[in-house]
Parts: structure tokens; sequence; C-alpha cells
């Protein structure tokens, strides 16, 4: 009875071998290639006994964390306000809007903003800090990868907290819970399942943001993103390239591993 | 309470005033005489008209939504159906398992998607242009699809199939009277999804495009890593313009579609209530 119908989904099968397994499969095996494309072990033995290489991404997996952690302290007041205005999904959907401007356009602005007679350079003069080297630095690296992530923890927190029941805010209000007890006991507990899809949409993004590491930071930050983008674009090693693709992968698998949905730990349900 | 409700509301101006101020700055500077994006020392269109002869970029232009309506609608068919397989999959560990594989693309980082498509187009020997960055688009975008696609599906009274069927539905009536009439919303959103991933997308065309293709989010890298052109300001206006007015008219074409679902009566919430 369902021929018919599976017949339909035969493209979507198609992609899922083609397209997602597949793909994964290749890098794995590409991995195990040196440059001369025979099978070797040499690419992850380099990875693991290179200082370079370690510390690359010890200063990725920092960098990604402290964009986290400044687009949280940043998004999470936003989304908690956003959802006691009027209209708040039209106030959303405002401050999500610059999402769907090119984020290489946002980039780009940042050369205008940042640079050494630019607006920020210009607001330091008149306060009489005078004007400092913003552009190719780690801090402009920061400041706009968290600008461009923002959104992305925004919007999770902001329908994890929406979604909370009116009347379990009423219920502990009426308990005798004032505003801040409420907050902490109720609403911050059941919004941390945003939070957590938020840290998933902001920090595995954050490793791989090449192209502000070029833009921004003038190679002064390099992410694994940027690597390998380097390994198989300039430097056409791809087994190299591929190697910390996997270990990129498995730092994402760990990532999703912390942040998974619980189904306890919400204390009072 | 109202103290609280006022700062409440400073933050946010503030984090709307943080969020907007790159575009604005964009916006302000393409009008500029000067050509700097520092000092503006008087207004002009000169930029604007430059944009409107650079004919290669309006060929990249037009090829990136060219690229992007079609591998939307391609994206869209195939995710749909496969939406409906997943959610006609008799046994739960299948659903979860192909739900599963259906995320990988969605979480993964971009230059994942990008080195392994690249891997995988070298390997079979694909020519790399136009049809590798379609191909690339489709593939990314379907995910996407299902993820609007399924809730809807899940929310379709499972009864209407049986009862159409028993009314000696085929197949095809079943899927053309029953089915995808309650997903359309969930389709639309898809397409709309896939369509402006598509158009936002820089990595993975960054590894799959080759040297004789490139879409805006390329030129606009190349471009960039040369210094401050005007040219790319005076473009970053009309995108912006055009992507608010896209976003804005799907918003309040939600809007009504939600309103006209409040004036007429579900005729299947009667019977969505009796159900068990």
């Amino acid at each position: 009875m369902t021929r018919q119908r599976k017949l339909l989904s035969i493209p979507y099968y198609l992609w899922i071998v083609l397209f997602v397994v597949f793909p994964v499969l290749l890098l794995l095996v590409q991995s195990f290639r040196g440059l001369d494309g025979s099978f070797t072990l040499t690419n992850i033995q380099t990875y693991f006994t290179s200082q370079v290489y370690l510390t690359m991404t010890m200063q990725s997996f920092l960098y990604a964390f402290l964009i986290t952690v400044l687009t949280l302290a940043i998004s999470y007041p936003a989304a908690y306000f956003l959802t006691q205005t009027k209209h708040k999904q039209l106030w959303l959907l405002v401050l999500i809007l610059p999402t769907w401007m090119n984020i290489l356009l946002k980039a780009y602005a940042f050369i205008g903003i940042l640079s050494q007679t630019g607006f920020v350079n210009q607001l330091l003069e008149t306060i009489g800090i005078g004007a400092q080297q913003l552009l190719f630095t780690r801090l402009s690296f920061l400041i706009v990868a968290t600008y461009i992530e923002i959104p992305f923890m925004l919007l999770p927190v902001f329908n994890a907290i929406d979604e909370i029941d009116g009347s379990m805010v009423l219920a502990s209000r009426d308990l005798g819970a004032n505003e801040w007890q409420t907050f902490r006991s109720v609403i911050f507990p059941i919004s941390l399942s945003g939070v957590r899809s938020g840290i998933q949409a902001v920090f595995i993004p954050s490793l791989s943001l090449f192209m502000l590491t070029r833009l921004i930071a003038g190679n002064r930050v390099i992410t694994l993103g940027t690597a390998i983008e380097q390994n198989f674009l300039v430097t056409q090693n791809w087994g190299m390239g591929s190697t910390m693709g996997i270990i990129l992968i498995l730092i994402m698998f760990a990532v999703m591993y912390v942040t998974r949905k619980r189904r306890k730990g919400v204390p009072g349900r | 309470m109202t103290k609280n409700k006022n700062w409440a509301k400073i933050y946010l101006f503030v984090v709307f005033i943080l969020l907007y101020t790159p575009i604005a700055y964009l916006i302000y500077y393409s009008f500029n005489e000067a050509g700097t994006m520092n000092q503006f020392s008087g207004f002009t269109l000169e930029h604007y008209a430059a944009l409107a002869e650079d004919s290669r970029l309006l060929i990249i232009a037009l090829d990136t939504i060219r690229v992007a309506l079609l591998s939307a609608l391609i994206a869209t068919v195939i995710g749909t159906f496969g939406a409906i397989g997943i959610y006609f999959s008799r046994r739960r560990q299948t659903k979860n398992l192909l739900l599963s594989l259906n995320n990988i693309l969605l979480v993964s980082p971009d230059v994942i998607i990008g080195a392994s498509f690249l891997l995988l187009f070298t390997l079979v020997g694909f020519q790399l242009g136009f049809y590798s960055v379609l191909l690339s688009h489709i593939a990314f975008s379907i995910p996407i699809v299902v993820l609007m696609v399924l809730p809807r599906l899940e929310e379709m009274n499972g009864n209407m199939i049986t009862a159409a069927r028993d009314l000696g539905a085929n197949h095809f009536q079943v899927l053309k009277e029953i089915i995808l009439p309650s997903i359309t919303p969930g389709i639309l959103a898809g397409y709309f999804m896939a369509f402006t991933y598509s158009i936002d997308d820089f990595a993975v065309t960054f590894f799959v495009t080759g040297n004789g293709f490139a879409t805006l989010s390329v030129e606009i890298y190349s471009r960039a890593r040369q210094g401050v052109s005007l040219e790319i300001n005076a473009l970053s206006t009309i995108l912006f313009l055009a992507a608010f007015s896209l976003v804005a008219g799907y918003y309040f074409i939600q809007q009504q579609r939600t309103r006209h679902k409040l004036a007429h009566m579900d005729p299947t919430n009667h019977e969505k209530a009796v159900t068990p």
C-alpha cells in the first residue's frame, strides 16, 4: 500500500546517503591520507604532537567559549524583557532582522567602524582616550563574532521563556515569592532548555568563523575553521584539513552531548 | 514595577541600537562623496550609479537569486516528501534515526559541509561551478524544509487519511486532497527558510564554487579583502531593503493566515476533540 509513497521519498533517502553519510565518510578516509595520497597515520600523529595545532585548537575553543558567554550575557536579559513587551513577536522580529543581512556585509561594516579613523575611534578621541588599534586585533574578532551570533542565542532563549505557562508565574507570586525569587526558581530553570540550544547554535559555528578571522582579525586569530580552510583551499593539504575536520566534528558531538535535552532537572516539577 | 519596566525598555533599546548600528553605518556612508567609510564630506549617488553599471556584479546578483530560487524549490520538493516519508515510517527507531541523520547538516559547521562536499565533487569528477553550488545549496536546505514540514504533519488529523481511504480515495488523491493542504504553511515556511539560507550562505559556496562562478557573498568577500569600496555599501543598502521587505512581507502574510484561521472555524476541530 505504501509503495507509491515510498517512491516519492526516494530522492530524500538518496540525499541522506549521498550528501550526509557519504561526505562524512570521505572526510574520515581523507584524514588517513598523506600528501601523496597513500594511507598513513601521519596527519593524526602530526596533529597530536604539534604544539602549533594543539594551541590553535585550545585557542579556538577559548574564543568560541568567550563568544558564547558574551552573547548569552547580552541576549538573555534581552530575551527576558522581550517576553514582557506588548507585540513581542513583532519586537522579536525587529531584533532578529539583522540576521537576514549578509554576514560578510556586516563584517565589512566593522572594517569601517573599527578602523583607525572610524566611528569607535572618533568616539574614543572625543572622550579623551585617544585612538586605538582596534581592527585586526583579537578584540575586534570577539566583538564582531559576538555581534553576528547574538540573534542565534536570542531566539531559542526567547522561545523557551515565552513558552513558560503564565499560571506558573502567577502561582509563584501567589505563594509569596517576589519578582526576583520567581525569576530565580521558576523562570530561569525552565528557560535553561533554550539556553542549551542557544549554546549549540552559537558555540559550534564560532569554532569555524574563518571569514571573520581573515577580514577582521587579520589572521591574528586562527580558529579550527581558518585552519581547515587554509589546508583545503590554500596549501592543498586535504589530509591534514580532513583530520582537523574530524576533530571539529568530535568537538561538535561533545558540545551537543553536554547541551543535550534533559528530561529531569527542572526543580519543583 | 514601573521602574523595572523602564529599565527593560532602555536595555532593549540599547540592544536594538547595537544591532542596527553597523547596518546604518553602511547605508549612511553609501551616500558619501569622499569615498571612505569615516569622513562624510557630502551627499552623492555616484556609488549607486557605479553599482548600476557594474555588469559583473549584476550578473553575479542574478546568479545568486537564480541559485536561491532553484535550490529552495528543489529542496522544498525533496524535503516535503522526505518529511512525509519520516512521518509514515512505522518503527520509532527508524524515525529517530532518520531525524538524527536529517539534523546532521543543520548542526555541522559550514567549513565541514563545504570541505566534505568539495571532497565529494572531486571524487566523482564533478565540474565545480554553477551546478556544484546549486547541488550543495539543495543539500544543506533539505533538512530545514523537513523541520518546517514535519510539525504540520504531526498536527494533521490522521483519521482524515483513514476516512479518505475508506471513501475510496487512492494514494494520489489522499496526498493531494488531505496531506498537502494541511501542511501548506509548513511547506511555504520551508521554502522561505531555504531561500534565505541559500542567499546568505558564504562558507559552503566558497569551498565548492571553483573559479568561473561566484555568488554575491563570495564576491563581497573578495572585494572586502581588497579594502573599502563604497560600491559595496550601495549594494548593502539595496540588499537590506530587499531582505527587509521580504521578511516584513512574510511576517504579514503569516499574521493574516493566523487571523484567517481564527475567522473560519477549522472543520477538523470537532473531530480532533473527539479523538482520544
